[in-house]
């Protein structure tokens, strides 16, 4: 136990403010307090992957650990649809995957908001829409909000476009 | 470039009756190709099995040859610990397409057949499990996408007759059995897959997985592109794998067109592979202590792979290190300023993993956790074939590094954990060990690194050649087939993640072992979705 809490304080508090280059650090406090207002300061994300590679599921594990703390912005993952207020999907949506991708948007009450993450999300990246396999890309399957692209997207851009989504939203909130 | 061929296995199956010709157009050398009869087919894998060989892969192609018709072939491959691999084929007839399952011989063969089966309407007989695979039920019943002749291009509707038909799971109508379905959508941040299990009390009778969720038509789109587009593709087979699968695609392909890397490309290859595989059981050993509580060594994990991933887009342009490895070399040079980089993360890294590996042993709460859980033991790790450190915690360890012994690796020395146990702690053991050992290369190529080109010129694969490359993933062994037509187009392709063997020792594993156990064992496994369903 000693070690452990010796480690913990060796290595401190690493989580980074927002990179201030691109305004993103007022776009977080301005988010911040949206999420405060519209969702009691809590937003809760349930990820699918519609058919990914899983390397952009990789990057929405970084955009956990400790140095981007997702979870300062009051953004925490599900495990189920039903108390769910956005879905994040990654991958092509594949024909194997359409229905339960469907299913779990049906599952999700209002306002269902709706992030696209990766180029693949966003137009099928390298597996393509002039595939047998491939349903379409997210938008081609359910309403999408805001998209973010990359292959993967990097943490940042993924914190970005969650809170991207709450600003540019404009169902009833 | 002339090597001598290897003729072992031919020679093997000549004692027994089992005449063979040797494929000119298929490379390299000394992992031939070998055409049999069809009715020799499943002797040739009894006579394999007699030799203690491991079942590679097997998969089918339709292949037009130089008289413009089309001809169905089944190829397996196997390997041999000193004689290394060997790749068999038959042709099928197109009228009467069927071929005699190997599953009894080589258990892992049955999930590959089913895939054959539903690719190609190749019928398997005797195969011992006959359900669809990747074809789920809704598609349409005459759907064999590898089928020459199949519109690869179009989106497939579902049948709608079929929408509601159900695969059949193993039944159980004994009262006290319950079942619990799980997925495709899982609750945390992962891929999707079903698993269905059978349980009494908290103890898990039996636990099935349907899988085929992810499948995005890989094979069928790498037909008709170039060696390039082919490679970017394959570096997406499986994102935490990219490294491995270019590598197997680019080797492959290399072989094919009779090319051979400078020492220095292969060096560098060799640092990208070693760094994946730090970083991916870094990832894992966090990831399995946090489904054991043990929340600490996820977030202290968590944060060196996040230090490799930075260090990996300043040197590599890429946090995962996708699109690295070209044909015939490697996309990035290392200058002086960034070896040294690479080589100081590298020392820290594996003092922090020893340091932390130390704490995690002495921490009884998650010791108690992964003593003893999720066994798989030796005989059934040699029966199934397992691959990389879970073959390895089982005490079944082939190594493509060391069996294959390609460039870096001919100059290094790979040591290889040996686990007997099996359980999750052996998996987590093995993988400290592999850490420590990639380490060790990683610096070792850094400090050695000969000076030399990173890229040797592309030249197009003659018409109708084909590569075979086997190479170690963190994973395991990825083994990539490519035929190539006329002006270095791809014909056809296969490839086989280590996952498509290792997903059925994780169904041995959980057997008896608690329900809230699962996540933990499944952990440990750590299979691929997207690497199986293609
Ligand atoms: S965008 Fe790239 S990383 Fe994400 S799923 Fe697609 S191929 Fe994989």
């Amino acid at each position: 136990m000693l070690r452990i809490m010796r480690q913990i304080i060796k290595v401190g508090s690493i989580t980074e403010p927002l990179p201030t280059a691109d305004g993103f650090e007022q776009l977080g406090a301005q988010l911040k307090a949206k999420i405060k207002q519209r969702f009691q300061g809590s937003l809760a994300i349930r990820f699918v992957d519609a058919g990914s590679c899983n390397g952009c599921e990789l990057e929405v594990h970084a955009a956990n650990n400790a140095y981007y703390d997702i979870e300062r912005f009051g953004v925490s993952f599900t495990a189920s649809p039903r108390f769910a207020d956005m879905l994040l999907v990654t991958g092509p949506v594949s024909i194997n995957m359409k229905t339960a991708l469907e299913m779990t948007y049906e599952a999700m009450p209002a306002p269902k908001l709706v992030l696209a993450l990766g180029d693949c999300a966003a137009n099928c990246g390298v597996f393509g829409q002039d595939n047998y396999a491939i349903a379409g890309s997210v938008a081609d399957i359910i309403p999408v909000d805001a998209v973010v692209h990359g292959c993967p997207p990097t943490p940042s851009a993924i914190i970005q476009g969650i809170l991207q989504v709450m600003d540019s939203h404009h169902h009833a909130g | 470039m002339t090597e001598l061929s290897n003729t072992w296995f031919a020679e093997r199956m000549g004692d027994h009756g089992i005449h063979s010709r040797y494929l000119e157009d298929h490379h390299p050398a000394h992992m031939p190709c070998l055409e049999i009869r069809r009715l020799d087919w499943a002797h040739a894998a009894e006579e394999a099995k007699r030799q203690a060989m491991r079942l590679v892969a097997i998969w089918a192609v339709e292949i037009v040859e130089e008289d413009a018709s089309k001809q169905l072939y089944t190829y397996m491959a196997l390997a041999h610990e000193e004689h290394r691999h060997v790749l068999l084929r038959t042709p099928i007839h197109h009228e009467n397409p069927e071929i005699l399952s190997i599953s009894q011989h080589f258990i892992s063969a049955y999930r590959m057949e089913r895939h054959i089966q539903d690719m190609f309407g190749i019928q398997v007989r005797n195969i011992l499990d006959a359900r669809l695979w990747i074809k789920h039920e809704h598609w349409p019943e005459d759907a064999h996408p590898l089928l020459y002749d199949f519109d690869g291009k179009t989106p497939m509707l579902s049948d709608p007759e079929r929408a509601d038909m159900d695969y059949e799971y193993v039944p159980c109508d004994s009262e006290s059995v319950y079942e619990i379905p799980v997925g495709p959508v899982h609750a945390g941040i992962i891929e999707p897959g079903h698993f269905r299990f059978l349980a009494v009390g908290e103890k898990i009778l039996n636990m099935e997985e349907r899988l085929g969720y992810v499948h995005k038509g890989i094979e069928k789109r790498m037909q008709g592109r170039t060696a390039d587009e082919g490679l970017t593709l394959a570096g997406r087979i499986s994102g935490d794998s990219t490294v491995g699968h270019s590598w197997a695609f680019a080797q492959a392909c290399e072989y094919a067109a009779n090319i051979t890397l400078p020492k220095r490309a292969s060096y560098l290859r060799g640092i990208l592979c070693e760094r994946e595989r730090i970083a991916n059981h870094i990832g894992d050993i966090g990831a399995i202590c946090n489904d054991a509580g043990f929340a600490f060594m996820h977030m202290q994990c968590a944060r060196l792979r996040e230090d490799m991933a930075r260090l990996h887009a300043e040197i590599y342009d890429h946090r995962l290190l996708m699109d690295n490895i070209t044909l015939g070399g490697v996309a990035h040079d290392l200058s002086l300023k960034m070896r040294e980089k690479l080589i100081q993360q590298t020392r820290d890294i594996a003092a922090e993993i020893e340091h932390l590996r130390a704490i995690y042993a002495d921490t009884p709460s998650i010791q108690e956790r992964v003593i003893g859980a999720g066994i798989v033991t030796t005989d059934e790790a040699k029966d199934i074939g397992l691959l990389g450190y879970v073959g390895r915690a089982s005490g079944h360890s082939p190594d493509e590094r060391i069996e294959e012994a390609y460039a870096p690796y001919d100059d290094l020395e790979v040591a290889i954990p040996e686990g007997k146990l099996g359980g999750v702690s052996t998996r987590v053991w093995v993988r400290f060990e592999e850490i420590a050992n990639a380490a060790r290369m990683v610096i070792q190529c850094l400090e050695s690194l000969p000076e030399g080109d990173i890229q040797t010129p592309w030249n197009l694969p003659e018409t109708g050649v084909s590569g075979f490359a086997a190479i170690e993933s963190w994973r395991g062994e990825i083994v990539t087939w490519v035929h190539f037509g006329e002006n270095g187009i791809i014909e056809c392709y296969s490839v086989r993640d280590p996952s498509a063997i290792n997903w059925l020792g994780l169904e041995l594993a959980v057997r008896t072992v608690p329900v809230p156990d699962f996540p933990l064992v499944n952990k440990s496994f750590n299979c691929s979705y997207a690497g199986h369903d293609l």
